[in-house]
């Protein structure tokens, strides 16, 4: 059965909290462990604090939006701003690698994402912002079970 | 949940105990206060007590990485302790250990540090 569900909030730092935790809430009917509950809320972290610093520059009049979709054991989120966007995605993937590391950023957002995720797509285009989809499989114990 | 800050300094070591959730938004009020404090106090290491951080994101890698640049000016140098799995890998996957020391627990770092609990 596939289940969508989305949220958008403005571009501010303690909405990060919020974000993760909603998500996590969401996937939690798929019974995932609580290794894929914690990678999900990093990488959601990861890439709403990418769309508040990066995409937005710190404005929270920007919105950031996320979509999730949940079909059979597979989950998809789409982590998505209206932002500055990012002039070299490949460049911004490799590890330790930031443009504010006056702001002490650790350049480790995307590798994460490719850790915890199963697929990590960038698309982003120059002033119009950055969309960051996520897939994973979760590992259904239950299934076996039935 | 935010993020509860305790500082502790014993002798030459500022003690870092951090209980609740390690990002973005709490990151900066971890720097400040550390900052404020090596600023105001003879402190050379740090220990980071992360037995009650329930979260971290890469925000953290950030602000502890930060903080190990700091005492790195004295001569001085960062040990972690009581870390979870989950953290463990982000500090695995940084490199991290490659310059912050890995402890059991708080005692234990401080011994190694030559300071006696």
């Amino acid at each position: 059965m596939k289940n969508e569900m989305n949220l958008q909030f403005s571009a501010l730092s303690q909405n990060e909290s919020f974000a993760r935790v909603t998500v996590a809430s969401f996937i939690a009917q798929l019974d995932p462990t609580l290794d894929e509950l914690t990678e999900i809320k990093t990488v959601v972290s990861e890439a709403v604090t990418n769309a508040i610093i990066h995409g937005y520059d710190n404005d929270p009049s920007g919105i950031v939006y996320i979509s999730v979709t949940l079909d059979d054991n597979v989950v998809k989120l789409s982590i998505r701003d209206e932002g500055t966007g990012i002039p070299d995605v490949e460049e911004a993937r490799q590890p330790l690698y930031t443009t504010k590391p006056e702001l002490e950023r650790s350049g480790m957002g995307f590798t994460i994402m490719e850790n915890f995720m199963d697929e990590v797509q960038i698309e982003s285009s120059k002033s119009e912002g950055t969309a960051v989809k996520l897939t994973k499989h979760l590992a259904k114990s239950k299934a076996l079970v039935n | 949940m935010s993020l509860a800050i305790e500082l502790d300094v014993k002798q030459s070591v500022l003690c870092i105990r951090l209980m609740g959730e390690l990002d973005h938004h709490t990151a900066e009020e971890l720097r400040q206060k550390v900052t404020e404090t090596l600023a105001s106090k003879d402190i050379q290491h740090i220990v980071l007590n992360l037995e009650q951080l329930s979260f971290m994101d890469s925000s953290g890698l950030g602000v502890i990485l930060g903080r190990y640049k700091q005492v790195k000016q004295f001569g001085g140098e960062m040990v972690v302790c009581a870390i979870s799995p989950a953290v463990k890998r982000l500090f695995d996957m940084s490199g991290l250990f490659k310059i912050i020391r890995l402890e059991t627990s708080e005692e234990k770092a401080l011994m190694t540090l030559g300071v006696a609990s």
